[in-house]
């Protein structure tokens, strides 16, 4: 038993409870103490599963069905729930992804913390474990005075939650850590600091870390190896460098292509279909219908992991095969003349009762022209948005939509301007009504402007192709489809209407790496397609370059930058642009 | 933790059936639908089927074999069976109505205070904590007291009381609807705020609507019962389940019939409707959340 | 304690008492103000002019309608509540032995279905869809469902009349007298206020204790090592105690409401029946008094609730600074 492997996992497979159906399947990963392994994937890949299951837990529904786990010389799956419990935060730790919720809102942080210290006996007396205490929180870089550890969690801002979390996970100096998406939802500044962190606790510690992520340029920033999962199974694992610079997989080059990066000038590759749910995957490798090289062989079993150079292994037959797979073609964003001015923006102001939230926000958005309205929470950018789409009530100055001044609230404005400005919301699960057919969704801006059921059929399957989903669709329910399919349908409703502007409100946050790449290039293309102008909100600033030409930075209210994507990316003037930018991740950045 | 990003959610490849029909798949609400609709056709259609008149003299009173009959006579002499036919249709009747009063009121409420949000919010919710600080039974008794106990009267005020313990649910159950960006999207169409209301929340509150339903029904049914036990019917003669149970308790030892009858007719129909609504309660958990469904 | 504390909970007593005296208006204006002729209401048709006239002077219902509301409010905030137009006594010595007795038999019924509430309920969450949980539950739903003179005619039936003789079916109180010297004819009202309340609360505390045993926290606390008395008792039950608190206003709520009918079920001589015996002869001073003083307890156990479960919530608790 080598004491270099902190954490080894050994064909690991774990069922549905009720099915018997696997979730995950033979994996196989191996991390040395004082590394850190990123474990990528996308939505229902089966990482989370994977995460908890090194913890021993497993949520309702989910069960072990064989394989084996070490923590140091410990296997864990099969323990008695006493030794289960005692390992659990002692000698491997969880690090969850929401900060907020698993914190106990009725206790305060102080007790939280201490009770880590006292279920694993570390220490061995109070004043040991106080000074503990206070040596964590500053590793973690929050205030050891007595009076902070009174605070109850809401009383922290999200940062501080996530480094209390992290506080408690490396608190009895566990041997293995695995840290489940814990920066998602943090601003960059914060993220910055977090990763930094974490990267500080293992390397000093010599802890294992099992990283869980979607995000490939925190991965390229932070993680020594990577482990690449596709429904269920690892597709490709080696050291970073190994898999950034030559991914062997086709998914994982797709993965690749398809990551924004702030450093790159890439234009960003989607690919079409779904990964499937546990019980309807494919025979066979189960990326094969998606990919462009499968063949028969690809669908008998799912291939076996073959070495490609150094440590790098990936599960496919092709993958010592140097064959090129499609991804980019760059659509070079043309230095034509610029659009007229669609939407401006002069001085305005904006706030929630009472509270000014915006100030003194002046844009220009232009026709056939994309501007990336970019920000962290709380920067205004969303409230700008809402103003112009007219779902905000609460503004002074003028915005003016090919020059006629609007109202604020949509239902004010004449109906064609209503209908010039369409807006498309982040949260893909919201936006649609659950009860409507999709395409009774889609039809409705005909509807209430006095259309016809019959006479707006033909526009729904009309607008349907142009976000190239199949005619069909129009009478399923939203709980049929998912989420990038669900982002399309949004934005087909917001083409019906045949608008000049259209606003995107985080549309791409909620979606995993391959969907948001093809919903960018879908509005890539909508836009050259029909002369839109278009306000991209976001706060993923490598997204930035892929799909703007233009971009304004804001914060705390006010417009800090504006300029071509191009200039201010690449040659930020203000400051916080520039630690913005310096704070973000970037794969390219890494791989130098 | 809390569930990954909402992207992992998982979705269904076909529809699930309607929640009705769900419902009614499980056990106990077919057999609450047996029960209630059982107990519903006594009440409606037993009038028809009486061998003797609800207030007709039979014979002594309190006597249990009594020719013709089957249960014997009642502390007045009537046909305990006979009364017994008589006595659910002017309960459920008034029930019905009563709670389709509550209901249609109580949602539109609910709704526009969720809607509106803010001070209206405020207004309409405090103004309804005021008629809930009565107990339904006291309120209408205050009502009665001076109005008397006409049918208008008991439907008026039972449904005046009814009316905010709904509202308070369904405003409970469209505020987490409100927020959700669909309606922000009809906003920007511009449609008028009656049709984002019934159009858009409405039917996503259904789940709460139909659970409401039975319960307030059940209560109704209850509560007027009760006011009946208590004295106060329309007709101070016609046979009534509630004022039968009153009427006979005294002879309970010799002539049990006349109160075991109305009894089980109410027990009954109470847990049968009761049944139905904890049917569609247990159908409907997380249904109206939205996407992730559990 | 603080100041903000301190600030919050007398507005939340302002805000009771608003409410109380929109609810006494609403009384009178339902009694007294919106009836076309009172004195006729309460003697009948039949009554002759000058048993009308001389109504109508007691209560001076000649005089402006706001005179009327004042003179009654005032009467009853200085201890004046009339006098019980039925009985002719005044309604302080008609209703005061009543009100212990009610409130007597309100306090063992509480006693007994407080803390049942609370245990059913939690441990019904606790071991959630096993065997104690659903044949609680549909035992729960059974009582909740059917009104309370039904269930307490059920328990006459069984207990008193038709299937065992063990307890008297009505109790043999007389007014004034001390609850506590018929204790066997205590027990069935008291079980069927129980058996009545205790369900539907239940339900309630199972839902809330549900709800914080699936929380993140909870799941987090179990990852972090802490033994299951640890998370059971340190992290879920704080977060249970605010939800407690409001199962318990509602139990209280629920059995003022129930009081009415059961007194009048067994023969208490408490405030319900005499509410009953007041509306049956249109005792107005009677009915305005003890409306006021049933809807003022529901007002007061909500007060107390809100209180509650703000004070015990840190993080409404903070926000009130």
């Amino acid at each position: 038993m080598s004491n270099a492997a902190g954490l080894r996992i050994v064909d690991l497979r774990l069922n549905v409870v009720a099915t018997g159906n696997d979730i995950v399947d033979e994996i196989n990963l191996t991390i040395e103490k004082g590394r850190v392994l990123g474990l990528v994937g996308e939505s229902g890949s089966g990482k989370t599963t994977v995460g908890l299951a090194v913890l021993s837990h497993a949520r309702r529904g989910v069960e072990v069905a064989h394989g084996q786990i070490f923590c140091g010389d410990t296997e864990v799956l099969g323990l008695d729930s006493e030794a289960k419990r005692k390992i659990r935060g002692g000698l491997v730790s969880y690090v969850p992804q929401d900060p907020a919720s698993s914190l106990n809102p009725a206790l305060r942080i102080g007790l939280q913390l201490l009770e880590v210290l006292e279920a694993h006996n570390f220490g061995g007396s109070d004043e040991a474990r106080k000074a503990r205490i206070k040596e964590m929180m500053a590793e973690v870089l929050l205030p050891t005075d007595d009076e902070y550890l009174e605070r109850y969690p809401h009383q922290l801002s999200g940062g501080q939650q996530q480094r209390v979390g992290l506080a408690m996970a490396f608190a009895c100096r566990p041997s293995v850590i695995v840290l489940d998406e814990p920066t998602t939802g943090l601003d960059v500044s914060t993220q910055e600091h977090v990763l930094k962190t974490i990267r500080q606790l293992t390397r000093d510690h010599g802890v294992a870390a099992l990283y869980i992520t979607h995000d490939l340029a925190v991965i390229a920033d932070l993680a020594d190896d990577v482990a690449v999962m596709y429904s269920g199974r690892v597709v490709e694992q080696g050291e970073v460098s190994e898999i950034f610079k030559n991914p062997a997989h086709p998914y994982t080059r797709h993965l690749v292509a398809a990551a924004p990066d702030i450093a790159s000038k890439k234009s960003i590759v989607g690919l079409a279909g779904r990964a499937q749910s546990p019980g309807k995957r494919p025979v066979g490798c189960a990326f094969a219908p998606r990919c462009e090289l499968a063949e028969d062989a690809c669908r008998v079993e799912f291939p076996k992991m073959v070495s490609v150079g150094g440590r790098q292994t990936a599960a496919c037959i092709k993958a010592n095969q140097k064959v090129a797979v499609s991804v980019a073609s760059s659509k070079a964003m043309s230095t034509r003349t610029r659009g007229e001015p669609a939407v401006e923006l002069v001085s305005v102001s904006a706030g929630y009762s009472g509270n000014t939230v915006v100030h003194d926000v002046s844009l220009t958005v232009r026709k056939g022209e994309c501007l990336a309205l970019v920000g962290e929470s709380g920067s205004g950018k969303t409230t700008v948005s809402r103003a112009i789409g007219g779902l905000h009530r609460e503004w002074t100055g003028s915005i003016r939509l090919n020059g006629r001044e609007l109202k604020p609230m949509a239902r004010q404005r004449a109906i064609a301007d209503r209908l010039a400005i369409q807006y498309v919301f982040q949260n893909p699960y919201g936006s649609l009504n659950p009860r409507r057919t999709v395409g009774d969704s889609i039809a409705r801006p005909l509807v209430v402007d006095g259309k016809s059921k019959s006479g707006a059929r033909q526009v729904v399957l009309d607008v349907l192709d142009k976000v190239s989903l199949p005619g069909s669709y129009a009478n399923k329910y939203p709980d049929q489809l998912s989420g990038g399919e669900r982002q399309r349908i949004a934005i087909a409703r917001a083409l019906v209407s045949e608008p000049e502007v259209l606003v995107c409100d985080e549309v791409t946050s909620a979606l995993d790496v391959l969907v948001q790449a093809a919903i960018v290039d879908l509005l890539g293309d909508l836009r050259r397609q029909l002369g839109l102008a278009m306000l991209f909100v976001t706060h993923n600033l490598p997204l930035v370059r892929s799909i703007a030409d233009e971009v304004a930075v804001m914060s705390e209210g006010r417009i800090v930058e504006v300029g071509p994507s191009e200039s201010v990316i690449g040659n930020p003037q203000q400051q916080y642009t520039q630690s913005l930018i310096s704070a973000t991740p970037s794969i390219e950045r890494s791989m130098r | 933790m809390s569930s990954e990003n909402a992207a992992e959610a998982k979705f269904v490849d076909e529809r699930p059936p309607s929640l009705v029909r769900q419902a009614f798949r499980l056990r106990r609400t077919q057999i609450g639908a047996v029960l209630a609709l059982m107990l519903i056709s006594v009440a409606l259609i037993g009038p028809f089927l009486a061998p003797f008149g609800s207030t007709e003299y039979v014979d002594l009173p309190n006597t249990l074999s009594v020719p013709g009959t089957i249960f014997g006579t009642d502390y007045f002499g009537q046909d305990v069976l006979s009364r017994f036919l008589f006595g659910g249709r002017t309960i459920l009747i008034l029930a019905i109505l009563a709670t389709s009063i509550g209901i249609t009121l109580g949602t539109t409420l609910g709704l526009t205070a969720a809607y509106l949000r803010g001070r209206a919010d405020e207004a309409i919710m405090r103004a309804l904590d005021v008629v809930l600080s009565f107990p339904q039974v006291l309120l209408s008794l205050v009502v009665i007291s001076m109005f008397g106990p006409s049918n208008v009267l008991i439907i008026f005020t039972v449904g005046l009381s009814t009316t905010p313990r709904i509202a308070r649910i369904i405003r409970g159950a469209a505020i987490g609807v409100v927020e959700r960006d669909f309606i922000s999207a009809a906003e920007a169409l511009g449609e008028s705020r009656k049709r984002v209301v019934f159009a858009e929340v409405l039917p996503n509150v259904t789940s709460s609507l139909l659970v409401e339903m039975n319960l307030r029904l059940t209560y109704s049914v209850g509560l007027i019962a009760s006011l009946a036990f208590l004295g106060f019917t329309p007709e101070p003669n016609a046979a009534n389940w509630g004022l039968m149970i009153q009427e006979n308790r005294v002879a309970l030892t010799e002539q049990p019939w006349g109160v075991i009858l109305p009894t089980t007719a109410l027990a009954l129909l109470t847990i049968g409707t009761g049944l139905i609504g904890d049917g569609f309660s247990r159908v409907s958990a997380g249904i109206d959340r939205g996407g992730k469904g559990e | 304690m603080k100041a903000s504390i301190f600030r919050f909970v007398l507005k939340r007593i302002g805000l009771g008492l608003l409410t109380l005296f929109i609810v006494s208006l609403l009384i009178f204006a339902v009694t007294q103000a919106l009836p076309s002729d009172p004195a006729e209401a309460m003697l009948g048709r039949e009554a002759t002019p000058e048993a009308l006239a001389a109504l109508r002077a007691d209560f001076g219902l000649d005089k402006p309608i706001v005179v009327q509301y004042g003179n009654w409010l005032f009467g009853i905030l200085g201890g004046d509540l009339g006098t019980s137009y039925a009985t002719s006594t005044p309604v302080s010595e008609y209703i005061g032995p009543r009100v212990g007795a009610s409130f007597f038999l309100l306090l063992i019924a509480a006693v007994g279905s407080i803390p049942l509430s609370i245990v059913v309920g939690a441990n019904a969450a606790l071991r959630r869809d096993r065997k104690f949980d659903t044949t609680s539950s549909l035992v729960s739903l059974i009582l909740a469902a059917m009104p309370e003179f039904v269930v307490g005619t059920i328990l006459t039936i069984i207990f008193s009349t038709t299937v065992w003789q063990l307890l008297p079916a009505v109790t043999y109180l007389e007014v004034g007298a001390p609850p506590w010297s018929d204790l066997q004819g205590l027990i069935l009202p008291v079980l069927t206020l129980l058996l009545a309340v205790t369900p539907y609360v239940a339900r309630v505390m199972r839902a809330a204790m549900v709800e914080v045993l699936e929380s993140d926290y909870v799941e987090m606390a179990r990852l972090k090592g802490m033994d299951e008395r640890t998370v059971l008792w340190r992290h879920a039950l704080p977060n249970a105690v605010g939800p407690a608190f409001q199962v318990i206003a509602l139990n209280l709520a629920y059995l003022a409401g129930g009081v009415i009918i059961v007194e009048r079920l067994f023969n208490f001589p408490g405030i319900g029946s005499a509410l009953a015996d007041a509306v049956r002869s249109r005792d107005l001073p009677v009915i305005q008094f003890l409306a006021l003083i049933i809807a003022g307890v529901y007002i007061l156990t909500n007060l107390l609730a809100d209180i509650g479960t703000v004070l015990v919530t840190p993080r409404l608790r903070t926000r009130l600074k």
